[in-house]
């Protein structure tokens, strides 16, 4: 790892200044990422803005409309042990404890997720799946909106996700079908039935990060049940491919997760 | 048997301090200046150095010096050696490529050391050693073994033209070609055994410092040899002689064989600490371990079996090209030949064996032992055929194996070895009883109502272990003796300390080591501490390998304990005015047979260091010293059964049962043996379903952290079965044959078989990952089948 100089942020406005002041600054929400790829000396930040001790960004909310807010310092283990996530929203307490190991899960938050959009991440997929709406310390996006690409957002250089909104929803669930060596998704599908309609999102598989089904999306609507989407499959030429997985590999998995997603879903 | 000697579940006397974080590292030893060494590693697989410019480099903060190959060669540095002579078979001696520590004109793998950066911290060198410039001539670079051998394929080294490192043989040629033409039925397969990356949990470390006054060089190093690497590093490398040259392994965390050998790193920190004139510490990280520990296996085979009208075999031809990547390692020309093909025979009485190896340069990691070192390959080569061929005839496999099997001892196969003992039916029966074969068919059925398919293999694997008689090795090219040496101090208060050449680096020698002490003499482990790992501390050895501490080692201290018991007997006899033939020893005493007459252990001890009252002419003192060459290897054998379920969705294989019936004459320890027996399954297993070493084709390892290179966790593998079958060793003292590499060398066939079975096919490669067994499926027009 190069040098680097490591500041602990109190408040997102004094995270904002130490970024500005930074020559080379990185903001660190976790480090799951961040950290082993400073360790590979792949990455040389001047200087980290720690996000995790921020309060106000931290913990979980059931709002009164029902939907669930999720501060972006907050770590994958306690989503995946909040009774509130448990209940309203059983697919996505499941992600988060399928997220990496424990020690990944106590350090990792959503707000580092998301903002790294790893396209072999998970949230990812609840997030496009459940219409979760993203909050910044500027300003607000969709989902659809916020997943640009591998590794891409529409985050400005010096934007910091302060939180994610997720609407109610119901069967939500997720499967995951895990690399074999770094166990981060090879397909892992969301799939849930939203007051627009049922959803199905896509982390891992894609050549272009995250992604929606439209037509299980579509199937799902008229008839809930795994052996409607068990016909359906991504064109293999939008899919990854690498060591682990071909590209018609990929495609098929995302087929066979789905069904084991809607099957699961309650 | 003692409370705590041969045959108890005493608990590790070290996990102490590991469990406690306490054990002691190579780089847990600090000395006052020390500098760290980083290296400057090569970025191409195949270029030509035009050159190295250090300028920056020197500039930046506490540097001390960045030494290169140029200045290795001036200090007369020798070059890397092969420890073991193979002959083609036109008689010509191996072709060897110059291997330098440090190479400052062609690089030939991504990783090469160019140049060593000495500075103040670990921080300061790494940052150093990526300032200097390297200016390279990028040439064509060759990756498999079988391109290397093409026509026009890019060449490495100028002594081994078309990259042919020896082409050897052994056994009959004619004869087998014979059995041949005779044949009833041949089965023919390509079989290739994957390359894998050793991963020991501590990387790599060395710790070297010269104190001038003396003339004298410490080295502390991650050695599974320490005695092996001293004489290496004075005879061959110039270092510095063997008395002015300490050699310390003090504790090391696995080795699976990749530590054996002596690394340009070792080398160059020795070297570099003499002219920067400060201890020099090295210290590898996981992306070096992965790119420089020298990888295993890497085989393309083709073999052909033949059988006569009554299914009994009559022939086995196996070519074989060996990858041993871009340079000759310290035994990597042993495994592919005297290690692999020496094992052909399997358990089976097999009359006419013909084996031919060629051994390849590639631009790749050198090659060497690992975990069971060439026996692996020959047990997967003779296992896939045997299951393979019983299908072909249609004999059930057990059958098929069953009647082939070797029944009389000692035999003699065609390809060297002469087994001295088993019971090969009885390994078979018990792992066939456990995992209840019977019970598969109706186990099948129940999956394939649930859409899964499933299979079973049997593995039934033999080994040479307790390597090895120096003699007959030393007649086929090894370069060392392969005997061990012990020493039983016996101290005046009656403790002991048993000094050993073995290394323990995981083994758990200092418990099993101490129970054969506690069982010949009756006193508690606690007593006895077992010392290793120090050239200053024991006088030779040749280090722990190959399953030979137990048959090997312990044999030596055996010895050494014939001759303390014969003093002390001496001893007691003279005090209690017996005849010497009538002292017994045991539970920590001396007694006259047949009397109430005694002495403690410690009671004589003592007598023997006052030295007041000794039988005459005897020397004072109880320390006795022996060397143990063995006389045979040992053949650990015995037979695995894995069952598998596969996903036809997904094509993921899970092991839902798996059962390992193993003969290794005497068990020291049941306990530290089953920990052996799972390790090695596991690391079987990883290479079966997961663990596979890839390069791109520009040379560039594509699984260089765990990112890519599949691990096995605990969740990839199920509970193990273990049962035990014995026939005693006749060739050691304590009927050992030796467990460490059994695992790893009879499991991937046992679970090839079941995947194949499974899916109903006969070929498929290691690993049995997701992808590959659906495609497979897919291949085959299986999932509709399943559903």
């Amino acid at each position: 790892m190069y040098e680097t100089k490591y500041h602990r942020a109190s408040t997102v406005s004094d995270a904002a200044t130490m970024l500005k002041n930074a020559d080379d600054g990185k903001l660190l929400s976790g480090g799951q990422t961040l950290i082993p790829t400073m360790k590979q000396r792949l990455a040389a930040p001047s200087d980290l803005i720690d996000l995790c001790h921020i309060g106000e960004i931290a913990g979980i909310v059931k709002q009164t409309d029902g939907s669930i807010r999720i501060g972006a310092a907050t770590c994958h283990a306690d989503v995946a042990g909040n009774a509130d996530v448990k209940a309203a929203l059983p697919g996505l307490a499941d992600l988060a404890g399928t997220i990496g190991d424990p020690h990944v899960r106590h350090m990792g938050t959503i707000g580092g997720s998301i903002a790294n959009n790893d396209p072999a991440a998970d949230y990812p997929a609840a997030l496009l799946a459940l219409g979760a709406t993203i909050e910044t310390n500027k300003r607000e996006f969709s989902a659809q909106d916020f997943f640009t690409g591998m590794f891409e957002t529409a985050l400005d250089e010096d934007e910091i996700v302060t939180g994610v909104v997720f609407p109610t929803a119901s069967n939500t669930a997720y499967a995951k079908f895990p690399n074999p060596a770094s166990r981060y998704a090879m397909a892992g599908v969301f799939v849930a039935r939203t007051s627009a309609g049922a959803r199905v999102a896509v982390t891992g598989a894609g050549q272009n990060g995250v992604f929606r089904m439209p037509d299980m999306e579509k199937a799902l609507d008229g008839n809930w049940s795994a052996d409607a989407v068990a016909g359906i499959a991504p064109s293999a030429d939008n899919m990854l491919s690498d060591l682990h997985g071909t590209s018609a590999y990929r495609a098929n998995l995302v087929t066979v997760m789905a069904k084991r997603a809607v099957a699961a879903s309650s | 048997m003692t409370a705590e000697g041969i045959g108890a579940r005493v608990l590790r006397k070290e996990d102490k301090r590991f469990i406690t974080g306490n054990g002691r590292y190579t780089d847990d030893v600090t000395m006052q200046r020390m500098g760290y060494a980083a290296f400057v590693r090569s970025t191409h697989a195949h270029a030509r150095i035009k050159s190295i410019n250090t300028d920056d480099a020197m500039k930046m903060p506490g540097v001390d010096a960045v030494l290169n190959g140029h200045q290795l060669v001036a200090d007369g540095i020798g070059n890397i050696i092969c420890g073991w002579m193979i002959h083609s078979k036109d008689g010509s001696p191996m072709n060897m490529g110059a291997y330098r520590a440090l190479e400052s004109e062609t690089v030939r793998y991504v990783g090469q050391a160019i140049a060593v950066v000495v500075a103040d911290t670990q921080q300061q060198a790494r940052d150093a050693a990526e300032a200097v410039v390297v200016d390279y001539e990028d040439l064509p670079a060759v990756i498999d073994s079988l391109d290397a051998l093409k026509e026009g394929a890019p060449q490495l080294h100028p002594e081994a033209a078309g990259n042919l490192i020896y082409d050897w043989e052994l056994g009959e040629e004619a004869q087998t070609d014979e059995a041949f033409a005779n044949a009833a039925h041949i089965t023919r397969m390509d079989i290739d055994n994957n390359r894998l990356i050793p991963n020991p949990m501590e990387p790599r470390a060395a710790l070297a410092h010269f104190d001038p006054s003396e003339e004298h060089y410490t080295l502390y190093t991650t050695s599974q040899n320490p005695h092996v690497a001293r004489l290496v590093l004075s005879a061959f490398y110039n270092v510095a002689s063997e008395n002015k040259l300490r050699v310390i392994a003090p504790d090391v965390g696995g080795g699976f064989g990749s530590k054996i050998f002596i690394y340009p790193e070792e080398i160059a920190c020795l070297w570099a600490t003499k002219r920067v004139g400060r201890p020099v510490k090295w210290t590898s990280d996981r992306t070096e371990a992965f790119l420089t520990d020298a990888h295993g296996r890497d085989h393309h085979s083709i073999a052909e079996l033949a059988l006569d009208e009554n299914n009994k075999i009559t022939g086995f031809r196996v070519k074989t090209v060996a990858n041993l990547g871009a340079y000759m390692s310290l035994f990597s020309s042993s495994v592919p030949t005297y290690l692999y093909a020496t094992l052909l025979s399997g358990q089976y009485n097999i009359p006419n064996i013909y084996a031919n190896v060629k051994a390849v340069y590639t631009n790749t990691t050198p090659v060497d032992a690992y975990r069971g070192a060439g026996r692996p390959e020959a047990t997967y080569v003779v296992e896939r055929m045997m299951e393979t061929a019983a299908k072909e005839i249609g004999m059930p496999p057990a059958e098929f194996r069953r009647i082939n099997f070797i029944r009389e001892f000692p035999h003699q196969t065609p390809v060297i070895m002469a087994y001295d003992a088993g019971d090969y039916e009885a390994s078979l029966n018990a792992a066939m009883k456990v995992i209840d074969y019977d019970g598969f068919a109706q186990r099948r059925t129940h999956s394939e109502a649930a859409g899964k398919l499933r299979g079973i293999g049997i593995s039934c694997y033999i080994e040479a272990c307790g390597i090895a008689p120096s003699q007959a090795v030393g007649s086929l090219g090894a370069g060392v003796g392969l005997w061990e040496s012990a020493e039983v101090r016996v101290n005046a208060v009656g403790t002991i300390e048993v000094l050993t050449g073995s290394h323990s680096h995981g083994q758990g020698h200092e418990t099993t080591f101490a129970q054969l002490v506690s069982d010949r003499l009756g006193l508690p482990t606690d007593s006895i501490s077992i010392v290793h790992g120090d050239t200053d501390k024991v006088q030779m050895g040749m280090g722990t390998y190959g399953s030979r501490s137990g048959a090997v080692g312990m044999s030596a201290i055996a010895k050494a304990l014939d001759k303390v018991e014969a003093k002390a007997k001496k001893i007691a006899a003279h005090l209690m005015e017996a005849s010497e033939g009538d002292i017994e020893i045991g539970n920590g005493e001396l007694k006259v047979t047949g009397t109430d007459r005694k002495l403690t252990f410690t009671e004589v001890a003592l007598a023997a260091y006052t030295a007041h009252n000794l039988p005459e002419g005897m020397e004072p003192g109880l320390k006795e010293g022996a060397f143990y060459d063995p006389t045979n290897f040992t053949f650990p054998a015995g037979c695995y059964i894995c069952e598998v379920e596969v996903d036809p969705d997904t094509g993921v294989v899970s092991i839902e049962d798996f059962v390992a019936a193993d003969d290794f004459g005497t068990i020291i320890n049941p306990m530290i043996v089953e920990g052996q027996v799972h390790g090695g399954l596991v690391q079987g297993i990883g290479q079966a379903m997961l663990e596979n070493a890839r390069y791109d084709e520009d040379g560039q390892l594509l699984t260089a952290s765990y990112m890519d290179y599949t691990m096995p966790r605990a969740g990839d593998v199920p509970s193990f079965t273990l049962e035990t079958t014995v026939t005693e060793c006749p060739g050691n003292p304590l009927g050992m044959k030796g467990c460490g590499e059994a695992g790893a060398i009879g499991s991937p066939p046992a679970v090839i078989n079941a995947v194949t079975d499974a899916l109903g096919i006969r070929d498929m490669n290691m690993p049995a990952s997701p992808n590959r067994v659906w495609q497979l499926i897919q291949d085959n027009g299986l999932k509709q089948a399943a559903e």
